[in-house]
């Protein structure tokens, strides 16, 4: 068994996690992390994009709502490439009570959120496609982020800070020494070995599956009730600017323009088992009707792919475990050794992706005071490597930098403009990833073709530039196919049954890739 | 980039926003039909084709213009035609262009070039001189980098009589009209460069029964679109929508400038995003004139006692034809004449693309993409080529060396009208 010696093992991969990491490896503390797939795979890779800005809870949270309005201007500064300033726009549609927008504004201005009612007028020039019948619009500093690069922009800093990040590292059990933590013990997924992770702290950042981590610790289960929801993204952006409803946070009110496409969100449904979440049609349709609702004609447009996401919320005593929606967003420390006198272990859960640095502070700040450390945090301060620049992402840069290269390379994903150069350079330094992996960095295989054309050429290419052999590119061009379609089945009409069906003519009529000579274990990671 | 500049920028990213255009990218399927027919992208590096400046590039626009090889486009609109989805691919590009003209100005040369009336009439009264003066390698290399026409682009050749001195100097009318009024549109070359087949259209269609109305009329605009001038494309076309409309309200409209007349069927209509109702009275009411006189064939209305002409005939369609989708009725109407051999191109495009192919920078891939129409010219032709549209004439004629005509002229000498000079 490999053996490692760390100070503080942080269990999970998603936003918390690698806040967590980079939280405190920049104190000084010698930090892993260690994920069971790949960073950004679960929640936070499963949301509407949406940078808050606050406005959505100034009435029904406003803890959180202040929480969100200064962390979303810290993310600005710090993780720059990974947030686009889009804006955004409350709406009172025709149906809605416009007395609601006043309530809303006396909230924005008790919890600081900025704020500023504009003429439906001006709000329809900016935004066209908005149902004409709008009859108030307030407009707020949202953004839209991007889950993947933000992860990945905090594992970045953490590692330059001197931390570790293990992906496809599960944790198969926590070693106790008496009443603390001693180790973590983890299953190498790729590299096929076990790996002992000696440590004197253990942060569970693991989300959904948080209750899962702290009874392997043998502590009593952390109770987490993930709460599903589903989100459609449409082939383009339907709009440049986010548009809530200016309701009480309700399903279905939030249109987030992200990259090139609009993502339609969301529901929340109580669930059980964050592995298996349903995108039943019933939601779907919701969402449509919802969509349908602020954007006449929204239902016509073309839907590219479904998936589910689940938030992890702990549970709350003052709300039914029915109604996760009004659980607290606000973030929960759980100390581990007043619970189950178990010294050396915290759990976190609750909060949202925009407050993850916070609670990424909140929870070192715990581990600092069980410690009897006092080390400040500094991660409000230091921009992530490649956001030094502190040049917010737009949507044009991939067409503006093709623009300039387009003449020197080939470009492998045509809808989201990925060059082989960006494709071979990420292979390089991640030869173990799968398709997926890339594809969630890169955005392969996430436009309106969904993987047809390119997926067969970046598994080519990896092929080539001899990363992989024949086999395990046949291998893991079906996984990624199999993991697209989970996500465009629930949505397959109009157009994209179209796409659909000539993706399936290139893979099964031509390149007939179900018979393809492949590994004799079909390849799941 | 001035006030004002970015004043007419944002109007028209706010309106290509919202246009129709837009949304038809999601029809798209990636399927690179469009690339594959594309006549430009197969000879230069430098257009990225239009599935990738179209609804692909698309998807990623919002705000200031970041891919100006678009305007490598020749807005041919072969992508939209061939489109097997529907996808508004011309459209989409010519959208983008005139954000980015809007964006950084329009050059001077591109300002110029498109001024087609007012070219006329400044080289109708002086034709000889300028004719020499166009004629000049020297004047032309002054021209190509004082202005930036290329040297050997193909120039009109001046006149020295207007269609309208014509008509107002040619005798009355003695065989009286059998079938009512048409109206017709000869467009700027007909009034000022090509006045012989706009006669010869007149007495075409005087010969076969119709009273011939031929208002004032001036530019259609196209060349102002295709060069991302939309403002004055615009004021141009509604413009002419009502001098044509000034000459009766229910009459047929009957053209032989063949792009000019998809301008008003369509391209000002999807392109401009002009939804007047003068423009779409005029864009249903105005055929061009192979069309026209093959709708009458059809209705067994045409007469077809034509003269014999022995010879083979290279004709080529030409692309803004093509895209008006009614096939190629004056391949169909020439093959009506006994003894002519009419051998279609099936060559896309000629390259010149309206006024793209005089541009220095683009003069070579233009000549790229007609290479192979010139060549089949050469191999096929008996001392004559025949194309409905003006510019794709002097393109051909200049870079195959055979005399190049309207269609309409060969019907003209199969009814036996004689020379009209």
């Amino acid at each position: 068994m490999k053996r490692l010696d760390t100070d503080v093992v942080i269990i999970g991969g998603g936003s918390t996690g690698l806040g967590v990491v980079r939280d405190a490896a920049m104190r000084g503390y010698r930090a892993v992390l260690v994920e069971r797939v790949d960073l950004g795979q679960g929640t936070t890779g499963r949301f509407h994009g949406l940078l808050h800005s606050g406005g959505r809870y100034v009435v029904s949270d406003p803890g959180s709502a202040t929480e969100c309005a200064e962390e979303n201007a810290i993310l600005r500064r710090i993780q720059a490439g990974a947030v686009e300033d889009t804006g955004g726009f409350f709406v009172t549609l025709a149906d809605d009570d416009p007395a609601y927008a006043d309530k809303f504004l006396a909230g924005a201005a008790a919890t600081g959120v900025p704020a500023t009612e504009i003429s439906v007028k001006e709000a329809l020039r900016r935004e066209p496609r908005l149902d004409p019948r709008i009859k108030r619009v307030i407009e707020v500093a949202d953004g839209s982020v991007d889950g993947w690069q933000l992860v990945w922009g905090a594992a970045r800093s953490a590692m330059a800070h001197g931390a570790q990040v293990l992906t496809y590292h599960r944790v198969t059990k926590i070693e106790r020494d008496g009443e603390r933590v001693a180790a973590v013990i983890c299953r190498d997924e790729k590299g096929g070995e076990d790996v002992r992770i000696d440590c004197t702290f253990v942060l569970n950042c693991a989300g959904p599956w948080a209750g899962q981590i702290s009874s392997m610790a043998g502590a009593r289960e952390v109770a987490v009730v993930p709460g599903r929801g589903i989100m459609i993204a449409m082939n383009h952006r339907l709009v440049n600017t986010v548009i809530n409803r200016c309701v009480y946070p309700t399903d279905g009110d939030i249109l987030v323009p992200v990259h090139t496409v609009s993502i339609i969100g969301t529901t929340d449904i109580h669930e059980t088992d964050p592995d298996h979440l349903p995108i039943p049609h019933a939601e779907v349709q919701q969402m449509l009707d919802a969509g349908e609702a602020m954007i006449p004609g929204f239902r016509k447009s073309r839907a590219l792919h479904a998936w589910a996401g689940s938030r992890p919320l702990i549970k709350d005593s003052r709300v039914s475990v029915d109604d996760t929606r009004h659980m607290s967003r606000g973030m929960a420390v759980i100390d581990h050794s007043q619970t189950d006198g178990l010294a050396g272990m915290l759990t976190i859960g609750g909060g949202k992706l925009t407050t993850y640095r916070l609670m990424a502070e909140h929870i070192v700040d715990a581990m600092n005071r069980q410690l009897g450390e006092e080390r400040p945090c500094t991660t409000a301060d230091e921009e992530v490597p490649g956001s030094e620049d502190r040049r917010l992402y737009t949507v044009t840069h991939r067409l503006h930098d093709r623009e300039a290269d387009r003449l020197d390379d080939q470009i492998i994903c045509e809808c989201e403009l990925m060059n082989r150069q960006m494709f071979v350079s990420l292979l390089n330094e991640q030869p173990d990833a799968t398709l997926d992996d890339l594809r969630r960095q890169l955005r392969l295989g996430m436009g309106p073709c969904q993987g047809g054309f390119c997926a067969a050429r970046a598994a080519g290419i990896a092929c080539s530039e001899q990363a992989i052999d024949a086999e395990r590119a046949s291998g893991l061009l079906r996984l990624f196919l199999k993991h697209r379609w989970i996500g465009i089945w629930p949505i397959l009409y109009g157009q994209q049954v179209r796409q659909t069906a000539l993706d399936h003519w290139i893979f099964n009529g031509t390149l007939d890739v179900e018979h393809l000579p492949q590994p004799e274990e079909e390849i799941v990671r | 980039m001035s006030k004002r500049q970015d004043e007419r920028a944002k109007e028209l990213r706010e309106r290509l926003n919202n246009e129709l255009q837009r949304m038809s990218l999601d029809m798209c399927v990636k399927c690179t039909i469009c690339e594959t027919s594309c006549p430009v992208a197969p000879v230069t590096p430098l257009f990225s084709g239009p599935k990738f400046v179209g609804p692909q590039a698309e998807r990623f626009r919002d705000g200031e213009s970041v891919d100006h090889s678009v305007d490598y486009c020749s807005s041919c609109g072969t992508c939209s035609v061939v489109c097997p989805q529907g996808v508004h691919v011309a459209e989409l590009n010519s959208l983008a262009r005139a954000v980015m003209k809007a964006e950084q100005g329009v050059p001077v040369r591109d300002q110029l070039i498109t001024q087609t009336v007012l070219m006329g009439k400044a080289m109708t009264p002086v034709a000889p001189i300028a004719n020499a003066v166009l004629d000049n390698k020297l004047a032309r290399i002054a021209m190509e980098k004082i202005v930036g026409v290329h040297r050997d682009a193909p120039m009109p050749t001046a006149r020295t009589q207007s269609l309208h001195s014509w008509l107002k100097k040619r005798p009355a009318r003695t065989k009286p009209a059998t079938r009512g009024s048409v109206v017709y549109f000869h467009g700027c070359a007909g009034g000022y460069f090509e006045v012989d087949a706009a006669k010869k259209a007149i007495e075409v269609l005087e010969h076969i029964g119709y009273d011939v109305i031929v208002p004032e009329q001036g530019c259609c605009g196209l060349a102002e679109q295709s060069n991302g001038l939309f403002e004055k494309a615009s004021a141009s076309v509604r413009k002419l929508d009502e001098q044509l409309r000034s000459a009766g309200t229910d009459l047929p409209i009957v053209s032989t400038a063949g792009s000019c007349t998809g301008m008003l069927k369509h391209e000002a209509h999807e392109i401009l995003g002009i939804h007047d109702p003068e423009l779409l009275d005029v864009g249903t009411r105005i055929r061009e004139i192979s069309e026209f006189l093959m709708e009458l064939y059809e209705a067994d209305e045409l007469p077809t006692d034509f003269r014999p002409i022995n010879m083979r005939l290279p004709y080529h369609a030409p692309c803004q034809v093509k895209s008006q989708g009614m096939g190629t009725p004056a391949y169909d109407l020439l093959r009506l004449i006994p003894g002519l051999e009419v051998i279609d191109s099936n060559v896309t495009c000629c390259g010149i693309a309206g006024t793209y192919g005089l541009k220095k920078e683009k003069y070579e891939i233009a000549q790229a993409v007609g290479k192979p129409l010139f060549d089949m010219i050469k191999d096929t032709n008996e001392g004559l080529a025949a194309c409905d549209t003006e510019t794709c004439r002097w393109q051909i004629e200049k870079s195959s060396g055979v005399t190049t005509v309207h269609p309409i002229v060969l019907i003209h000498q199969a009814y036996g009208l004689g020379d009209g000079e």
